[in-house]
């Protein structure tokens, strides 16, 4: 499986036309304790860069752009209880939601892994 | 301190109730009645004023201790501007809706008409109402005057706001509530919107372009001129947040520069009180084609001399009950018109001087982002502490300790680990220095003694509350 970030701060790991979304752990780090997750609702088309959810931690509230467009197909539910599996995990079991329809020719405008480690030492 | 609730003995009482002469009417129907007798705390008169008194010891107000929270504006209100709120107390808020009413409320339109006179001249507007009650009250009815221009030419294709992304939170969620879609430009390595990118992002479909200038650093963006000159040829109109409207009094004029719109903060600029003391009020300025669409009904000033109240037919309706919040609009005339002309300039002059004198005195300690003149207030970032591992939380708790209330922490979002001073006009310079002293004293701490600074505040009635925890686990209940 592929992943990649966006210059917001947000992963996706690709499998086929599926994808799973999330905050970068370095997005985690810099917001502190995260206290909300809002979720999308299942079924809500997003297009790539887009606002697709919102996270709240104790020093900012900020949206969450989709790294792919496509159709929003499952979210992470335990974070409506425990939004603090972000910081335990940003790019685990911190993940936000799934995509599907995704289009592999967006891939071309993130960045991957070693790219992202890169753009984080320009911050 | 224990609650009210918890001082209740049942059947004391402060008051007696005289028995009612008034005919019993017939019962409330069975299902609008209350199941159980209302919970109400029942104690002595001294109690009860023993209570609140003890309860407003713990307050720590602007009229107690310095409060320099960047963004706010925290002035000292005088106590003649206090008692000008009060001075129409009596007077009933419908009466000037009446037929012929208006003639029993001459002096309370005059105040009105006055004071948004007052204002446009400040701004250099055409027109202003005073019917939004706060900030961001008076940026959703700008951006609705926007919107109403735009759709009374017929141009429905404008469906974006560009807001800077230091833009108070409160611009992007003012434009979404009329229904535009945002679009943020990030902030230029010299501290304010990036002018190329921002002619990037126009074209024929943006509506509007808000600004707060000085931005939340607390600098003034040279561009403004060049930037409504921008908007305008792509057909949008310009929005001037005046939230930091202190820091430019009798300076410039957000009209003569080219902006279209203004709302300013009575509880910031013009001595009102704030937030829970308040209640706010943040009039709207617009130019001159657009003063059809302000909101119904306008006060005017007659042929004869006489003040009445106008229905305004092609405005955006009404954004508040009556004319907003009258006892405020009366404070800020009475602090505009005794300051005067020459006394807003010092104003300005002298909250500009304070922030200065506390930036240049706190920048060899504390890292400065954007190292110019500031304007009213100056944004200083805890990163050299961070590397003894204290934080911009920790200095602010620490000076909770010394008896002064923190600054704005962590905002703007722009800068990590954001410490945002206004001392505003009205700080005495020793009181400065006292303050300047803790902070200087915090930072010498954080290298020597850090955890010191971890534990504050030790002095209050709690210590550090876990704000993770309260916020994750919100119990708004009372049991």
């Amino acid at each position: 499986m592929a992943k990649f970030y966006t210059k917001e701060h947000e992963w996706v790991e690709v499998a086929g036309a599926q994808a799973t979304v999330g905050i970068s752990e370095h997005a985690a780090h810099e917001l502190g304790d995260i206290t909300y997750v809002e979720l999308p609702k299942i079924g809500k088309s997003v297009k790539q860069f887009e606002t697709l959810a919102a996270i709240e931690s104790v020093k900012a509230a900020s949206d969450i752009y989709s790294p792919v467009s496509g159709k929003v197909a499952e979210v992470n539910q335990a974070l409506d209880a425990a939004p603090e599996l972000v910081n335990q995990g940003a790019e685990s079991q911190g993940w936000i939601c799934r995509v599907e329809g995704v289009n592999e020719a967006e891939l071309g405008a993130l960045m991957d892994a070693a790219a992202y480690a890169e753009y984080l030492k320009g911050l | 301190m224990e609650l009210i609730f918890e001082k209740s003995v049942s059947g004391r009482t402060g008051v007696r109730i005289p028995l009612s002469d008034v005919p019993k009417a017939a019962p409330l129907p069975e299902e609008v009645r209350r199941r159980e007798p209302v919970r109400l705390p029942e104690v002595g008169e001294l109690d009860l004023v023993r209570h609140y008194t003890n309860l407003s010891r713990r307050n720590f107000s602007v009229d107690t201790n310095f409060y320099p929270l960047g963004s706010c504006t925290m002035k000292y209100n005088t106590k003649v501007t206090e008692n000008a709120g009060g001075l129409f107390a009596s007077c009933h808020p419908m009466l000037a809706l009446l037929p012929g009413g208006d003639k029993l409320v001459q002096g309370p339109l005059a105040v009105i008409y006055e004071l948004e006179r007052q204002l446009a001249e400040i701004t250099g507007m055409e027109e202003v109402t005073t019917q939004p009650l706060a900030g961001a009250h008076g940026e959703m009815t700008g951006i609705m005057v926007i919107a109403a221009y735009h759709k009374s030419r017929g141009d429905r294709k404008r469906k974006y706001v560009i807001v800077p992304d230091s833009s108070h939170g409160t611009n992007p969620a003012s434009a979404a509530m009329a229904g535009y879609e945002i679009v943020t430009v990030p902030t230029a390595p010299y501290g304010d919107m990036d002018l190329d990118l921002f002619r990037r992002a126009m074209n024929d479909e943006v509506a509007a372009v808000m600004l707060t200038c000085p931005n939340t650093l607390g600098l003034f963006n040279p561009h403004i001129a060049e930037i409504c000159a921008i908007a305008h040829e792509g057909g949008a109109l310009t929005y001037y947040d005046g939230a930091n409207l202190n820091a430019i009094l009798g300076k410039v004029r957000p009209g003569d520069v080219g902006f279209d719109v203004i709302h300013v903060n009575l509880h910031k600029t013009f001595g009102t009180p704030h937030g829970g003391g308040g209640p706010g009020s943040g009039p709207v300025g617009v130019r001159g084609d657009l003063v059809r669409f302000l909101p119904t009904p306008r006060v005017v000033r007659r042929e004869d001399g006489s003040y009445g109240v106008e229905d305004h037919p092609e405005g955006i309706g009404r954004v508040s009950d009556f004319f907003g919040n009258f006892a405020i609009m009366a404070r800020a005339y009475a602090y505009i018109t005794l300051l005067g002309r020459e006394g807003l300039i010092e104003v300005s002059e002298q909250a500009v001087l304070n922030a200065n004198y506390m930036m240049a005195r706190l920048k060899e300690e504390y890292e400065l982002p954007f190292d110019q003149t500031c304007m009213h207030e100056c944004v200083f970032s805890a990163s050299r502490q961070v590397q003894n591992g204290v934080h911009a939380i920790d200095v602010a708790k620490y000076l909770i300790d010394r008896g002064f209330h923190p600054p704005t922490v962590y905002f703007p979002l722009n800068v990590k680990e954001a410490i945002m001073i206004e001392p505003t006009e009205t700080e005495s310079r020793q009181t400065m220095d006292a303050f300047i002293e803790v902070m200087l004293e915090a930072a010498r701490m954080a290298r020597e003694d850090p955890e010191r600074l971890h534990r504050a505040p030790v002095t209050t009635p709690v210590g550090r509350l876990d704000e993770t925890r309260a916020a994750r686990m919100q119990q708004v209940c009372c049991e």
